[in-house]
């Protein structure tokens, strides 16, 4: 019973069927099967946040979800995302603000600030801090990481940054 | 790491869960949110031959209030718990600990049920659960059974759950007027696991506790309901009887040493939330005096 099982999923808005491991997480079916390595993986035990992603709308760890589990949900990556125009405010903000630096966490960064922009509109610096506080950026660039998601939040409430 | 193979199921009602769990509970677990089990599948620190997922039983989902009881199934989620108005105005200890678990990408999957059978000893809810004297509600195939907090949790990562047991309710007493509430932690990084914590429930008359469940956490194998408290009910609280409540912790504190802290340092801590959460719940900041241990 350790045998593939059949799943069904939209990712980044596109049908998608497999046969997956039950052990499998998804970080790494987005990763391994539908070669979609936006998504990163870190620690795999829940503590960096690098493998943000989002399913049904929600951000979530990919790596403390079974791929099984997500069987008729909707993923979203951040290679959809950044295609769909969503985030390219935010990522047009994290160059003009040196936010990347090696660029490892910069995709969940993006997901999760993400996230917090479409709850939270008009976040203090405190409240960005919070939100991001679940995901390492091993360069320890959070300043300006903080600073980027700011000035995007002032740019879409048409506030100058 | 990754973890090890196992068999998924994905029962559709209570029932049928039980009867998987009656067959097979020694050798599996309940996949509910999986935020605390899959890192430790991933770590090999467990290694079920099943995985049992309960994230369709709608059942065990869900918030209500009736008869002075705020009951919460045990599949909702954490930000269930803290979007909920219910939550809020019937146990907002419950509502401001929340905002302590984890981050939001992970408290968009775990479950309170989930969280509190792993019974992690540094974990917040459980404290909660001490301190408000909430009743957990398990059942297997044949019975179902209501057990109390302070007797659920046995040690680290164990309770009184049998392998044929989920655990498919939680029930808090309604705030009754005049309750107040105290939560802290000390930890590295926002939403990780506390050094010390601290969850209190009480009630104020005038200068005094009319009554005080202090519900410790990370200072022991399970939360504490500390008995120092004693100390400080139904008596004016001032610096001397602080200190011998303090001294009363000491007592009944076994702290582990890790990476994060020393037993000593833990029991510092301890001590130091003993003295911020009387003061602030009796509103008298003279008694916060930080002294050293």
């Amino acid at each position: 019973m350790t045998a593939p099982v059949p799943i069904q999923l939209t990712v980044n808005g596109e049908r998608v069927e497999a046969q997956v491991l039950p052990r499998l997480n998804l970080a790494d079916f987005l990763r391994d099967q539908l070669g979609l390595t936006g998504t990163h993986v870190g620690c795999e035990h829940g503590v960096c946040g690098a493998c943000t992603v989002r399913v049904d709308g929600e951000i979530v760890r990919a790596c403390l979800l079974l791929a099984v589990q997500t069987h008729g949900m909707a993923v979203e990556t951040i290679e959809g995302i950044s295609d769909s125009g969503e985030v390219a405010d935010l990522q047009a903000a994290f160059r003009m603000r040196n936010a990347l630096q090696c660029g490892y966490c910069t995709p969940a960064m993006l997901m999760t600030a993400q996230d917090l922009l479409r709850h939270e509109p008009a976040p203090d610096r405190e409240q960005i801090r919070e939100h991001l506080s679940g995901n390492y950026c091993r360069c320890t660039g959070y300043h300006a990481i903080i600073d980027a998601v700011e000035a995007t939040a002032l740019a879409r409430r048409g506030e100058a940054s | 790491m990754k973890a090890s193979a196992f068999s998924y199921i994905k029962p559709s009602t209570v029932q049928e869960t039980l009867a998987l769990l009656a067959a097979h509970g020694e050798e599996a677990k309940l996949l509910s949110g999986g935020q605390s089990l899959m890192p430790a599948l991933n770590l090999r620190l467990s290694a079920p031959e099943w995985l049992i997922d309960i994230g369709g039983l709608d059942d065990l989902r869900g918030i209500s209030v009736s008869d002075g009881v705020l009951r919460i199934g045990a599949i909702t989620r954490h930000v269930e718990l803290l979007r909920s108005s219910e939550v809020a105005d019937n146990a907002p200890l419950l509502a401001q600990a929340m905002a302590h678990v984890a981050h939001p990408a992970i408290r968009n999957k775990g479950t309170l049920g989930g969280n509190l059978a792993h019974a992690d000893p540094a974990s917040e809810m459980p404290a909660c659960m001490v301190a408000l004297d909430a009743v957990l509600v398990a059942r297997n195939a044949k019975r179902e059974r209501r057990i109390p907090a302070t007797e659920f949790f046995t040690g680290v990562y164990e309770t009184v759950l049998a392998p044929d047991e989920m655990l498919v309710a939680v029930e808090v007493p309604v705030a009754e007027v005049g309750q107040v509430h105290y939560f802290h932690e000390y930890c590295r990084r926002s939403g990780d696991y506390a050094i010390v914590g601290l969850a209190a429930s009480a009630v104020v008359e005038g200068d005094r506790f009319a009554d005080l469940r202090l519900g410790f956490f990370a200072v022991g194998d399970r939360p504490l309901l500390a008995n120092a408290a004693r100390e400080l009910i139904g008596r004016s609280v001032d610096a001397a009887a602080l200190a011998a409540a303090q001294a009363a912790l000491e007592a009944e504190l076994d702290p582990q040493e890790d990476q994060q802290a020393s037993a000593l340092m833990r029991r510092h801590m301890a001590r130091q939330l003993l003295a911020l959460c009387v003061a602030t719940l009796l509103r008298r900041p003279d008694l916060e005096i930080r002294r050293s241990a």
